[in-house]
C-alpha cells in the first residue's frame, strides 16, 4: 500500500493579531493571530517553500509527480505544478498536474496520488497545497482567512502513515466561492452555509468513512477537521461522538487561520509531529461537499516529518507590523507603483537560465575547484572552458558579507536589505534579503535561501531567491 | 606595448553648466559643449575629421552628434562603457590621432538624465531580468562603506563622518565652480543628519544626477603649438574593464575596485609616473559617493591601503592640500550626466594646467589626473594629462 512517506511544511514568518484587524473595523476577530504572506510571496512561492521542507535530505531524482493544489494560483492559465517542479530541480519525465477551485482539493489530490502510486505508474508523488486567500476587508470572513502551505510525498515503501479507507461526498451549493473576476471570497448567509453545507455534509463523510472502515469515532486516537472558524470547529467535534482518548488536532486557527486548501493537510502534519504508532487519525475536509480519510500511523511516523514542519514554523514568527502593512502585502490597497525597473523581463532568458534562476544552480570549475554562481563557461580562476559541473545552492546556508538598506529601490516595502551573501559552496551572490526587521540585520549575519516572487513584468510573473535569517 | 605620450594633445574644450536643464535637450546640450570647444581651439565645424561621442544612454548611435551639428561625411563612434563613456571616447579620439589617420577629431560626451521622469539614475540595469533587476547605484557602492569601515577599524559613525568630510569639501569646491550644478555650502552636521538614501550612505553622500555635456579637440602632439601655445597633452590613458560582477565573485574584498587599480598602472605606465601622489598635481577622481572618493585614493596610488581616510582628516586633498582632488566639485557638485563626466573632468584639469582656473587655481599646476569607474562596477578609465612636453618627445 502507498501512504505518507514524508511530508513538510510552510508558514509565512508574519502574523498579524487579529486585535490589529478589530481595531481596524471596530472590533470583530479580537482572538489569535494569523499567517500573512510577505508581499513578495504567492500560493506558488509558499508551496515550493513546503516542498523544499518536505524534501530536506530527500533524493529528489526519485520523484515521479508533482500537484499542485490551490485555490489561489498566481495564474489562471498556466500550470503552477510545472514551476514547483522546474525550482525543485525534479526530473522532466513526471506527472504534473494542478488541483484548484476547491477547499477540499487538497484531501482528494492525496487520495489521487496514493491511488496511482498503487498503480505502479509513479513510485512517488509530490503533493504541495498551497493558499493565499483574501476575504474583504471588514468582512467577518477577513480575520479567519490565514496563509499556509504543506506538502506530502505519497508513495509505497517505509511510510509512516496509510489509509485504506475514503470517501467523498459531492455537494452543490452556493456557500462559497470566487467567480473569474472576484479577488475575494464570497459567501451565502452564515447559518445556512455552516449548517446545512459545512455541518452536515462533513458528518456525513464521516459517518461513512468510520462504517466503511468499522471504526466507531470513540476508537479514533486523533481528529484532524477542518472547519471555517472556532465556533464550527467545536460543533463539528461535539457532534461526532469522539472518545475521551480522541486528541482533537489544534485546527491552527488561532495561530495560522484557515489556509484554504492547504489547511487540512497543514493540520494533518501538525497531527502527524505528535502522533505515535499504529494510532487511528480521522482526516475530514469541507468545501463543495466533503472528503473524509481514516490514517493509520505506522512505526515509521517519527520519521515522517520535513525539516521545520509545522511547529518549527509556527514557533518562528514576526508580528506584522500593522494592519496598513497587511492591506498592502497582500494587495488590497493600491499604493505607488515601484519606481520603473530600467531592466525588462524576457521569458526567453528566464527560460534559458532557470536552472540558475529557478532553481539557484552555480557552476564549479572541474579545473580548478572554483565555484561561481550564476553558471560561468569560463572559469573566472583558472579560464578553463566548459569544464563545469552544476553545483546547487538553494539548500546552502551562507553569510550576509555586505549589504545596504535601500530606500530608493523599493517603495513595496523599504528599505530593501540589498545583500552580499557567500555562500558554503563558495559563491557569492547578490539578492536582497526579506522576512527581516532591517534593525536586526548586520555584518557576517547567518542566511538561508528562500524561493520568492520578485515582480510582474512583460504581463508575468518573475520569480528568483532571496536570503532571510535563518527560521 | 607603447605609450600615447605626449603623442596627442587637447587644443580646445568646451563644457555645458550641468545641472537639471529642463530647458534643452540633448541637441542643445551637445551644441554649446561643442560650440564653446570649437571656438577655444579657434575651429570651424568643418575641421573636424572623426568624432568619438560619449554616452551611457542618450540616444544611440553617432547619429545623436551628426544631427545636432549637422556633421557631413565625417566619421563618428559612439562609445558605451558606463561612467567611463566619456573617457573612452576620448581614448578612442587619441588612438585615432596617434595612428596617424588624422589631424584633428572630436571626443564629446552627454548625457540627458533629466528626461526620465524619476530622480537619480533609477533601478535596475539591463540587459539580464533578474540579476540586476533592483539594483541602484547607491547600493552598488553603499555595499563598500561597512566592509571599509569594519576592515579599517572604524565604528559607522566614524566612518560616516570621515566620508562627510569628503562631501564638505567637494560642496566647497563646487560652490566656486560656476557652471557646477550644486552651489551650497554644507556643513558636516548637515550631511550626517540627511535623510538615508542607501545605508550607511545618506543624501550628500551621493552626487548629483544632472543634465550636461563637455568636449575636447584633440590633434597631433607635434603640431599642437600649431593651434594654440597652451596645449594640454595627453601622458596617459589606461583603461581596465573586469570580468565578473563584483557581487558574484567569491573573494572579493570590496575595499577597492581591480579596474581603477589597473586603469592606473597602465596610465603611470604610459605616462612614466612612479610616485602619484608626489608627480600628480591635481586630480578628477569619480566621486559618485563619497565612499569612491575614499577607495580611490587608495586605488590610484595617492594613500596607502587601508590610510586614505587618514589623508581625509589631514586635509590632504583639499585645494591647499598637497594634492588637491576634485577642485570643481567633482561628480559631488558640478554634477555627473554621465557619459559627461570623463571630459568634464579633465576641462577642469585643462583650464587648471592652462592656469585659467580663476579663484580654484591651483599653483604650480603641470600634471593632472582624471579617473572614471563604472558599471556594478567594473570599467574604469584613467587619464593623465600635462601642459609640458616630456623631454625627448618632439
Amino acid at each position: 500500500m502507498a501512504g505518507i512517506l514524508r511530508y513538510g511544511a510552510y508558514i509565512p514568518h508574519f502574523r498579524l493579531p487579529r486585535s490589529d484587524i478589530g481595531n481596524a473595523w471596530a472590533g470583530r476577530g479580537s482572538r489569535g493571530e494569523k499567517a500573512v504572506a510577505n508581499y513578495d510571496e504567492d500560493s506558488l512561492t509558499l508551496a515550493v517553500e513546503a516542498a523544499r521542507d518536505c524534501l530536506h535530505g530527500w533524493d529528489r531524482s526519485e520523484i515521479d509527480g508533482l500537484f499542485f493544489v490551490s485555490t489561489t494560483s498566481p495564474y489562471r492559465e498556466k500550470q503552477g505544478a510545472g514551476l514547483v517542479a522546474s525550482v525543485l530541480g525534479l526530473r522532466s519525465d513526471i506527472l504534473t498536474a494542478d488541483f484548484a477551485h476547491c477547499l477540499r482539493a487538497g484531501t482528494t489530490a492525496l487520495e489521487l496520488a496514493k491511488a496511482y502510486t498503487e498503480t505502479g505508474r509513479a513510485a512517488s508523488i509530490l503533493v504541495t497545497f498551497a493558499d493565499t486567500r483574501t476575504a474583504h476587508p471588514g468582512s467577518p470572513q477577513e480575520p479567519w482567512l490565514g496563509d499556509g502551505a504543506a506538502a506530502f510525498l505519497i508513495g509505497k515503501g517505509r511510510s509512516g502513515a496509510e489509509w485504506d479507507s475514503f470517501v467523498s461526498v459531492s455537494n452543490d451549493m452556493m456557500d462559497i466561492w470566487r467567480t473569474q473576476e472576484d479577488d475575494f471570497v464570497r459567501s451565502w448567509e452564515d447559518r445556512w452555509v455552516k449548517g446545512r453545507g459545512f455541518l452536515d455534509t462533513t458528518r456525513a463523510a464521516v459517518d461513512r468513512v468510520l462504517g466503511e472502515s468499522g471504526v466507531s469515532a470513540r476508537e479514533l486516537d486523533r481528529a484532524v477537521l477542518y472547519a471555517p472558524d472556532a465556533r464550527s470547529h467545536r460543533q463539528l467535534a461535539s457532534g461526532l461522538d469522539l472518545g475521551e482518548k480522541t486528541q482533537i488536532t489544534d485546527p491552527l486557527l488561532d495561530t495560522v487561520g484557515v489556509a484554504g486548501a492547504a489547511h487540512v493537510p497543514l493540520m494533518l502534519a501538525y497531527a502527524l509531529e505528535e502522533a505515535r504508532p499504529d494510532e487511528a487519525v480521522l482526516v475530514a475536509g469541507y468545501g463543495d461537499g466533503a472528503d473524509a480519510l481514516l490514517v493509520k500511523t505506522t512505526e515509521h511516523v517519527s520519521r515522517l516529518r520535513g525539516r521545520r514542519g509545522v511547529t518549527g514554523h509556527l514557533e518562528s514568527k514576526r508580528r506584522l507590523a500593522n494592519y496598513d502593512r497587511y492591506l498592502w502585502y497582500r494587495r488590497l490597497v493600491e499604493v505607488q507603483p515601484p519606481p520603473a525597473l530600467l531592466v525588462g523581463s524576457s521569458a526567453t532568458v528566464l527560460w534559458r537560465e532557470r536552472k540558475s534562476i529557478l532553481q539557484l544552480n552555480g557552476s564549479r570549475c572541474k579545473a580548478c575547484g572554483e565555484a561561481a554562481f550564476p553558471i560561468q563557461r569560463i572559469c573566472n580562476g583558472c579560464m578553463a572552458k566548459d569544464a563545469y559541473e552544476e553545483i546547487a545552492l538553494s539548500e546552502s546556508r551562507g553569510r550576509l558579507f555586505t549589504y545596504t538598506l535601500d530606500y530608493l529601490a523599493s517603495q513595496a516595502d523599504p528599505p530593501l536589505i540589498q545583500s552580499v551573501v557567500d555562500l558554503e559552496p563558495g559563491c557569492r551572490l547578490y539578492t536582497s534579503m526579506t522576512d527581516a526587521d532591517p534593525a536586526d540585520v548586520g555584518l557576517e549575519m547567518e542566511v538561508e535561501m528562500t524561493f520568492r516572487r520578485i515582480r510582474k513584468a512583460e504581463g508575468f510573473y518573475n520569480y528568483f531567491w532571496k536570503c532571510r535569517p535563518v527560521r | 606595448m607603447g605609450t600615447l605620450r605626449d603623442k596627442t594633445a587637447i587644443v580646445g574644450m568646451g563644457c555645458t553648466s550641468f545641472g537639471e536643464l529642463w530647458d534643452q535637450g540633448v541637441a542643445d546640450l551637445i551644441i554649446d559643449a561643442a560650440y564653446e570647444c570649437l571656438e577655444d581651439a579657434s575651429m570651424d565645424p568643418g575641421d573636424i575629421q572623426a568624432v568619438w561621442a560619449g554616452t551611457l544612454r542618450s540616444g544611440l548611435s553617432g547619429t545623436v552628434v551628426a544631427d545636432a551639428l549637422k556633421l557631413r561625411n565625417v566619421p563618428i563612434t559612439r562609445v558605451e562603457n558606463h561612467c567611463a563613456s566619456g573617457h573612452d571616447a576620448l581614448r578612442n579620439a587619441a588612438l585615432g590621432v596617434a595612428s596617424g589617420l588624422y589631424d584633428r577629431v572630436m571626443a564629446i560626451g552627454y548625457e540627458k538624465l533629466k528626461d526620465t521622469g524619476f530622480p537619480g539614475m533609477g533601478v535596475g540595469r539591463g540587459p539580464h531580468p533578474t540579476w540586476m533587476q533592483h539594483w541602484t547605484a547607491p547600493t552598488a557602492f553603499g555595499f563598500i562603506a561597512s566592509r571599509y569601515f569594519l576592515a579599517n577599524g572604524l565604528t559607522v559613525e566614524k566612518g560616516r563622518e570621515i566620508l562627510a568630510h569628503i562631501a564638505v569639501k567637494n560642496h566647497a569646491n563646487g560652490s566656486r565652480t560656476e557652471k557646477a550644478h550644486l552651489r551650497n555650502l554644507v556643513s558636516l552636521e548637515q550631511v550626517l543628519n540627511a535623510p538615508t538614501i542607501a545605508w550607511p550612505l545618506g543624501l550628500f553622500d551621493c552626487c548629483g544626477t544632472s543634465d550636461g555635456a563637455s568636449a575636447a579637440i584633440l590633434v597631433r602632439g607635434d603640431q599642437a603649438t600649431q593651434y594654440r601655445n597652451d596645449p594640454v597633452y595627453v601622458k596617459g590613458i589606461g583603461l581596465s574593464v573586469d570580468p565578473v560582477m563584483p557581487y558574484f565573485r567569491a573573494g572579493f574584498d570590496y575595499l577597492g575596485f581591480d579596474a581603477t587599480r589597473e586603469a592606473a598602472r597602465q596610465a603611470y605606465d604610459q605616462a612614466g609616473i612612479i610616485d602619484p601622489r608626489e608627480e600628480i598635481d591635481l586630480a578628477e577622481v569619480h566621486d559618485c559617493f563619497t565612499i569612491t572618493e575614499l577607495v580611490n585614493y587608495e586605488d590610484l596610488g595617492f594613500s596607502p591601503a587601508g590610510t586614505g581616510w587618514q589623508d581625509v582628516l589631514d586635509g590632504t586633498f583639499h585645494p591647499e592640500g598637497p594634492l588637491p582632488v576634485n577642485t570643481d566639485g567633482g561628480l559631488k557638485c558640478f554634477g555627473h550626466p554621465v557619459g559627461a563626466s570623463g571630459l568634464r573632468m579633465l576641462y577642469e584639469i585643462y583650464k587648471q594646467l592652462q592656469g585659467k582656473a580663476g579663484e580654484r587655481q591651483i599653483r604650480h599646476a603641470r600634471k593632472g589626473l582624471a579617473h572614471t569607474l563604472g558599471g556594478p562596477p567594473q570599467v574604469s578609465c584613467v587619464v593623465i594629462a600635462g601642459n609640458e612636453k616630456d623631454r625627448g618627445n618632439p
